[in-house]
């Protein structure tokens, strides 16, 4: 059982990771446009290079 | 995807990129500045659409860069300072979209809408919480002995109380403001319950007790965010779509003063002053003509599709529309004397009458909060009284906060809610009021107002073939120089028949009356019957004279909106009753009537005379379903049951009304009926599903049956089923 003393912590750090990209993910505004951004996918429009 | 050559305008596309990229750069410091255009498109709905706008607009002189925002309809266009929305408006319409200008003002106000976000927040360090603590949980009911199950109880302490003083803050300050007051609100049972879990919870795992219910506070938490942000989502939305609507007219008037024209607020007009009104603009106040000769479209204020000439000495009230000439303007009340404040003193009194709605959510809190509370303190006191044990009675009662907790309930009606409107903002129709739907869903009668409503109020020519092709010709030629209505909508007709104008020389258009020109040696004119030397008919038309000939008529019918006629049809099968009441005269209302297949119809209606009539309906104890878009409508919309205008109504119609249609297709009218009355249905089954987990629950929470294993289960399998529930409305 002494194997939990390394997991428990591991499992922890693993989902504050999440929790952290989450974070992150929300404060740069990705959640502005889910629709239109699953759909600008689909477009050929700047495949070649990033919109600048 | 990268080995497909694309097209591009330049030979070189690395030359014409490197110029673009330091302009978009500079474009975007500049955006950062707040030089922003918004405007709202209500037609986008793919990824080609996407392109075609962003790089359409993007082809505009002045445009630095575009960005269409398709959750919420809008394109955001940074810009240089010249250019304006009214100059990017006709560009989107030439790439098939219809365009609305939004004030970039309110963006900043609305856009990160900090409230939900903060939401989001909480409901991810629950979420996170909720599962870590789970997992740990599973360990305990799959049978963790002893030291193990006191240290996974205090990891699970160590993990759940700060999850509860940051997550169940928006429940603790609900509760303490409805208690500071002496009311109770769905909040006060649920902060109890969370409150008391953990505190029992943490008790016991001080003593090595068996059962810690961390895990049912921290995903009752969990749940219930989730109910109160989609709550706060579709609220935000609806409210920052209809604030944004709401700023389109920014009410101004150009005075001629001592010092020439200046452009002044409509609020700094005074009776006396002299304004000038120019072709296509709304007249600011009430007035007497003093110079100039037009026509004056009065669809708005009267419902009334023939335009009506004005020269001097003619009336003007405040909402009508100058047509063709410029006119100078007396001005003999203005603001809260004019005309328009006599409607706004009906809509308050219409709207007075309306009272609270209370809606199905309301319903329920008022018998169950204080249910919950009786059940929970009996249940304490009757194992007090029994085992005489304080620690057990409390943790019973806690149990039986957790069972009882509204998870269900404050999923229930948010989760519905969010998927019927969203189903509904996706057709094009803005969910203003949160209890819209459920008063929808109750609606037996539509009245339908004519003009802007169910017609676009544009003209249509009629009779084109009925014409020479030389007569079709000249006409075109004449029309095309007049931006008068009739003459467009007659240049368009003859243009989309492919026929090419005659060459009329020497175009002039006399203001209020028609165009005159000259080909070869005849004077050609198009324009009022009086005019031209014909006697006036009854419809709407244009008369035609070439030289010393007879004159000929160009007739016009109100250009319906589409889908008019399938939607009265779709109203019709699901058993409502339909209206039409109109200001406009009885030959064009009657012919609509007939066309659209409506027996109740009346014409010439005032403005009290429709807001009368949806109070007689009223009385009588129908729910009405007004839709509607000029002021003459006003009084009637704020009178109704629940309300629907179209984005082009008047600002007070929208105000007045709880749905405002984006699009110009009248379809979904028909069809948010329809979704109302199912999400209706979807809200009260779902209130059955969590009635039934807790009718089953709470006797052997009750009893002390309810261990912390059985608690999960209830609370999560209810809660999943009510969403799924909800979900079946989005198709």
């Amino acid at each position: 059982m002494e194997i939990l003393a390394y997991l428990i912590p591991i499992s922890l750090f693993l989902g504050g990771l999440g929790l952290g990209a989450f974070f992150w993910s929300i404060r740069t505004r990705q959640y502005d446009d889910p629709e239109g951004d699953s759909r600008r996918i689909l477009s050929d429009d700047w495949d070649d290079r990033p919109k600048p | 995807m990268t080995a497909t050559f694309t097209p591009s305008a330049s030979a070189c596309p690395a030359c014409d990129a490197a110029p673009t990229a330091l302009e978009v750069a500079a474009a975007a410091r500049k955006a950062e500045e707040g030089e922003r255009i918004l405007l709202s498109v209500p037609a986008a709905h793919c990824a080609a659409c996407i392109s075609t706008l962003e790089k359409g607009l993007e082809a505009v002189p002045g445009v630095r860069s575009a960005r269409v925002n398709l959750t919420l309809k809008r394109v955001s266009v940074a810009a240089d300072p010249g250019v304006t929305a009214e100059k990017l408006i006709p560009e989107v319409r030439l790439l098939g979209y219809e365009a609305h200008e939004l004030d970039a003002g309110m963006l900043s106000a609305t856009d990160g809408d900090p409230a939900s976000r903060d939401l989001l927040m909480r409901l991810a360090v629950a979420g996170f919480a909720m599962m870590n603590i789970m997992l740990l949980s599973v360990a305990v009911w799959s049978g963790a002995e002893a030291a193990t199950r006191d240290l996974f109880h205090w990891i699970s302490a160590a993990i759940a109380l700060p999850t509860i003083v940051f997550s169940g803050q928006p429940f603790f300050r609900s509760a303490w403001s409805a208690l500071r007051v002496g009311r109770t609100n769905m909040d006060v049972p649920i902060s109890l319950g969370m409150i008391l879990a953990t505190g029992t919870s943490l008790f016991e795992t001080m003593q090595s007790g068996e059962h810690a219910y961390f895990d049912a506070a921290v995903s009752l938490t969990f749940f219930l965010l989730i109910g109160r942000y989609l709550d706060q989502r579709s609220r935000a939305a609806a409210r920052s779509a209809a604030r944004e609507l709401a700023a389109l007219e920014v009410p101004r008037a150009m005075r001629i003063g001592a010092a020439g024209e200046e452009i002044v607020p409509v609020a700094e007009l005074r009776a006396g002053d002299l304004v000038k009104i120019l072709p296509g603009v709304r007249v600011p106040a009430d007035g007497i003509v003093e110079t100039g000769e037009s026509e004056i479209d009065r669809s708005l204020l009267t419902g009334e599709s023939l335009p009506v000439f004005a020269g001097p000495g003619a009336e003007l009230a405040t909402g009508e529309v100058n047509l063709t000439g410029p006119l100078t303007l007396r001005v003999t009340a203005a603001g809260k004397d004019s005309s328009l404040h006599r409607l706004a003193d009906l809509v308050a009194v219409a709207e007075a009458g309306r009272g609270r709605y209370t809606s199905i959510a309301d319903r329920v809190v008022r018998y169950y909060t204080p249910t919950v509370h009786a059940v929970a303190f009996l249940t304490f006191v009757g194992w007090f009284w029994i085992a005489g044990d304080a620690r057990l009675s409390l943790n019973i009662a806690a149990a039986v906060l957790i069972v009882t907790c509204p998870c269900a309930l404050g999923l229930a009606v948010p989760a519905v809610m969010t998927a019927a409107s969203g189903r509904l903002f996706r057709k094009g129709l803005l969910i203003k009021d949160g209890t819209a739907l459920e008063r929808l869903a109750e609606v037996d009668t539509v009245v339908f107002d004519k003009t802007g409503t169910l017609t676009l109020g544009k003209p249509e020519a009629m009779n084109l073939d009925a014409h020479s092709a030389r007569a079709v010709q000249v006409a075109a030629a004449l029309a095309a120089a007049s931006s008068h209505p009739l003459a467009q909508a007659l240049a368009e007709a003859a243009r989309a028949a492919g026929v090419s104008p005659a060459p009329v020389k020497e175009l002039r258009e006399v203001p209020g009356y028609g165009v005159e020109g000259r080909l070869g040696a005849e004077t050609v004119r198009l324009g009022r019957a009086a005019w031209v030397g014909a006697e006036p008919g009854e419809t709407t038309a244009a008369w035609l004279r070439v030289g010393a000939g007879q004159p000929v008529e160009f007739t016009f019918a109100d250009r319906l909106r589409p889908d008019a006629e399938p939607m009265i049809a779709a109203l019709k099968s699901k058993g409502l009753q339909v209206h039409l009441l109109s200001g406009d005269a009885e030959p064009p209302v009657a012919a609509l009537a007939e066309r659209l297949g409506i027996a109740n119809w009346i014409s010439g209606a005032l403005p009290e005379d429709k807001a009368a009539f949806v109070a007689r309906l009223k009385a009588e104890g129908r729910r009405v379903l007004m839709v509607g878009d000029g002021l003459n409508d006003t009084a009637a919309l704020a009178g109704a049951h629940v309300s629907v205008s179209p984005a082009s109504a008047l600002d007070a119609a929208r105000t007045a009304s709880d749905i405002v249609m984006l699009g110009a297709s009248l379809a979904p009218v028909a069809e948010a009926a329809g979704v109302a009355r199912s999400a209706i249905a979807r809200i009260r089954e779902n209130i059955v599903i969590s009635n039934i987990y807790n009718l089953v629950a709470v006797p052997l929470a009750v009893l002390g049956y309810c261990t912390p294993l059985f608690a999960a289960l209830a609370m999560s399998s209810s809660s999943i089923t009510v969403t799924l529930n909800a979900l079946r409305v989005r198709r």
